[in-house]
């Protein structure tokens, strides 16, 4: 038997991470078994899936079953799973840098990304238990009722992930959207999906349920068109994906009435990007009316 | 023998008067501060629908007069209403909601006439309610900042708005009074078989002295509400329709940057449970389906019963029907007026015939009926299967479906199995139940054992395929401006 050579790991052959797609709470390949490679000055990064229609409608049935659980969970129970994703980020931060770098980043700029990205993910925690309370009334209604307006998610949302902030624009866009309880399917960015795939390995080790976010890879322009037309899709997020593309995506979004938010946010920008408005975005208002029984003999409290 | 039965009490009439209103034989449309007369466009009679009279001649506004009130509308937005003062707004929106307040009688006479639904509704529901909704947005005139913390919100600039008929006034007002209260200039089409009390409003706004161009009104039928959806100078659409026309919109202005909201669709459940008060929760299913002929988008027309109450509840719901009265809007004792339109009524009783066909069981008012007009007695299906159309589309009448069903959590599913999500209604009188159910229900407005209540505090609109957007209360005010 030969001996094993006690090289150093200088020398030894650096172990290519295959990326794969996060839906469910899983890393599978796409079932069309196609790919494409993305390249970075002239050089493919990886061989990354490239997901069909089917794959969209997989990663919408597993956002579909995991939203009313997400969104039942205390604000408060959210609120930590967003502070547990800041937290494992900033444990894999080197490792995000890195990859920022292969997508052709300097060094400089990644890192600022990479703090952004934690920054914004604390930002939208602390909003999970407070945004109820800036954009819900009580309604003083001319008449005997207690009358109340909510927010609550409006279900699945398609974020159509920034074509420029590969890792800071998709963690930035998702966080507004899952912290009311919305599930989310996003389509990574299409020429730098590497950071967006593991930020889901992020995702999967900080408490956040299987199927609360899916990360799909591929071509925009095929699978924005499944996103806008698919019936059980209630909203879709566009950021920044050009104006034909927009208009056709709200055409094929009419089948069903979805919501259409074009996020126009530079994600570099505190003030724009720190925004409980995004929350609102993806929210429906409830309004609850109860009677309030008068009885003639009960007095006033005062 | 007649096949009718005789009512369980006789009533004498008790008609509402109209010899004190004034209506002109025949409208133009409301340009600039002016009525004017269309550019070529031809008129139409507006008719009684519970006499089949006429009661004035309406203008088809062509695409020249569209233009005209929307070049009117932008005319006044940069000249006129975006300079002028957030409090003068408001004055001239609260002169508006006294005005109405004065005319409440003349106004909801016109409604009825025009409208068919019964005087009682118009006058103690829609009239007062307009008026109190452009009392309400009034004072948010100089208050919008308050609305949108950390931010300055804008006006849009021109809104288009298209309203339907069920509603004629109140949509108006619902439409005009925030649209105006935010610094927009409006373009109004009210639905072609209830112009009137739109036109009446005209009238109060010059009335007002609301500048020329502030708000215009265009008649007419669907061709022109396309072509304010279409018009290339228009910000904003706000539409309360039907959910098919609503699609239409959303596409027609996909490639724009109009932004819309829209009030469309519905079949909202009302879920009476077995530890109900159980009269209350009749006259409730009452309210949610017969209220204004049905004619409502958020009726409760999917009544779910627990089994085990199933049959008090019918037993109390066919007793209650059998003492409504059917007939002249204008009597004061009326409870179910004429249907809106001949058109409205072959829809009601095709969906009648479907239901039957589907096999489920009917049951409707027997009464006498006036010899002209557009009558549907209030009628319901039991037996129905959630896959029936008639517990999946919108009748728009005053026919109610009838489903059973045993525990909450079936409830919850069937309830939020369709398309829609304007409303529901849920009665039990246990509160933590209540509190559980309203939360459940995936619609804009949950009554807990009420139903159709209204207030301009109170955020109305739809989730899923019932629209986007919220009228009345701070939410409404969203819907017209950029923050």
């Amino acid at each position: 038997m030969a001996k094993a050579k006690n090289n150093s790991a200088l020398d030894s052959v650096q172990i290519l991470k295959t990326y794969k797609m996060y839906i469910g709470g899983n890393f599978p390949r796409t079932e069309s078994g196609r790919y494409y490679s993305p390249q970075v000055n002239g050089k493919s990064i990886a061989n990354i899936c490239r997901a069909s229609p089917k794959d969209m409608r997989n990663a919408v049935v597993a956002a579909r079953s995991a939203q009313p659980p997400w969104a039942s969970r205390t604000a408060y129970n959210r609120s930590q799973i967003l502070y547990r994703i800041a937290e494992m980020l900033q444990g894999r931060s080197e490792q995000f840098v890195a990859e920022l770098q292969i997508q052709g980043l300097k060094t400089q700029d990644a890192r600022i990304q990479v703090q952004a990205t934690i920054d914004r993910m604390i930002y939208y925690s602390g909003w999970c238990d407070k945004f109820q309370q800036l954009f819900s009334s009580v309604n003083p209604v001319a008449s005997s009722h207690f009358n109340f307006s909510v927010l609550e998610p409006t279900g699945v949302v398609v974020l159509l992930a920034s074509q420029t902030s590969p890792l800071l624009g998709l963690a930035n866009a998702i966080a507004p959207i899952i912290a009311s309880g919305n599930t989310c399917v996003a389509i990574a960015n299409e020429d730098q999906p590497l950071s967006a795939i593991t930020f889901c390995e992020v995702l999967q080790t900080s408490d956040l349920p299987p199927g609360v976010v899916n990360v799909l890879t591929g071509k925009l322009d095929e699978l924005m068109t499944h996103a806008a037309k698919h019936l059980d899709v209630n909203a879709i997020a566009a950021d920044q994906i050009g104006t034909p593309n927009l208009e056709a995506v709200r055409a094929d979004a009419a089948g069903n009435l979805k919501r259409i938010a074009d996020l126009q946010i530079d994600w570099s920008d505190d003030n724009q990007a720190q925004n409980p408005y995004l929350i609102e975005k993806f929210c429906e208002v409830k309004t609850t009316w109860h009677p309030i029984e008068q009885i003639s003999s009960s007095g006033s409290g005062y | 023998m007649s096949k009718m039965k005789t009512s369980l009490w006789k009533l004498d009439p008790a008609p509402e008067s109209s010899d004190h209103i004034s209506l002109e034989s025949s409208y133009g449309l409301f340009i600039d501060g002016e009525f004017v007369e269309s550019e070529g466009g031809d008129k139409f009679a507006t008719i009684n629908p519970a006499t089949e009279a006429p009661i004035a001649a309406i203008t088809e506004a062509t695409d020249t007069d569209v233009d005209k009130a929307v070049k009117a509308a932008r005319l006044a937005y940069q000249k006129v209403w975006s300079k002028t003062s957030p409090t003068d707004r408001g004055k001239y929106i609260f002169r508006i909601a006294r005005l109405i307040q004065e005319k409440a009688r003349e106004l909801a006479v016109i409604e009825t006439l025009d409208g068919g639904k019964p005087i009682r509704e118009s006058r103690d529901i829609d009239i007062p309610l307009a008026a109190a909704h452009f009392f309400y947005y009034a004072g948010w005139a100089d208050k919008l900042p308050y609305a949108f913390p950390n931010r300055t919100p804008k006006p849009l600039g021109v809104a288009g708005q298209i309203i339907p008929w069920n509603f004629p006034l109140l949509m108006a007002a619902w439409k005009i009074a925030p649209a105006i209260a935010c610094g927009n200039t409006v373009v109004l089409k009210p639905a072609e078989t209830t112009s009137l009390t739109a036109l009446k409003l005209c009238e109060i706004i010059q009335q007002a002295g609301l500048p020329p161009g502030v708000v215009n009104v265009v008649t007419g039928h669907q061709k022109v509400g396309a072509a304010i959806v279409d018009h290339p100078d228009v910000n904003k659409i706000a539409f309360t329709g039907s959910t098919a026309v609503g699609k239409g919109i959303q596409t027609a202005i996909a490639a724009t940057d109009k932004s819309c909201t829209l009030e469309l669709g519905g079949k909202a459940a009302n879920i009476v449970f077995d530890d109900a008060p159980i009269d209350q929760a009749v006259e409730g299913i009452i309210n949610g389906i017969y209220f204004n002929q049905g004619h409502v988008c958020c009726a409760g027309s999917r009544l779910f019963v627990q089994e085990s109450v199933f049959e008090e509840v019918m037993r109390k719901l066919k007793h209650r029907i059998d003492t409504l009265n059917v007939g002249d809007p204008m009597d004061k004792n009326t409870d179910v007026g004429a249907i809106n339109s001949k058109k409205q009524l072959q829809q009601i009783n095709q969906y009648i015939e479907i239901g039957k066909s589907e096999g489920a069981d009917f049951y409707q008012l027997q009464c006498d009926l006036p010899e002209r007009g557009f009558w549907c007695p209030p009628c319901l299906f039991t037996g129905v299967a959630q896959s029936n159309r008639i517990a999946q589309e919108e009748i728009f009448g005053p026919v109610l479906a009838v489903q059973t069903f045993r525990t909450v959590a079936e409830v919850i599913k069937k309830a939020n199995n369709t398309p829609y999500g304007l409303s529901a209604g849920v009665w039990t009188d246990k509160g933590s139940k209540l509190f559980n159910m309203t939360a459940q229900m995936r619609a804009g407005v949950v009554w807990a054992n009420t139903y159709n209540k209204f207030d301009p505090t109170s955020p109305f609109g739809g989730y899923k395929e019932s629209g986007f957007g919220r009228e009345g209360g701070v939410h409404g005010l969203a819907a017209y401006v950029k923050i």
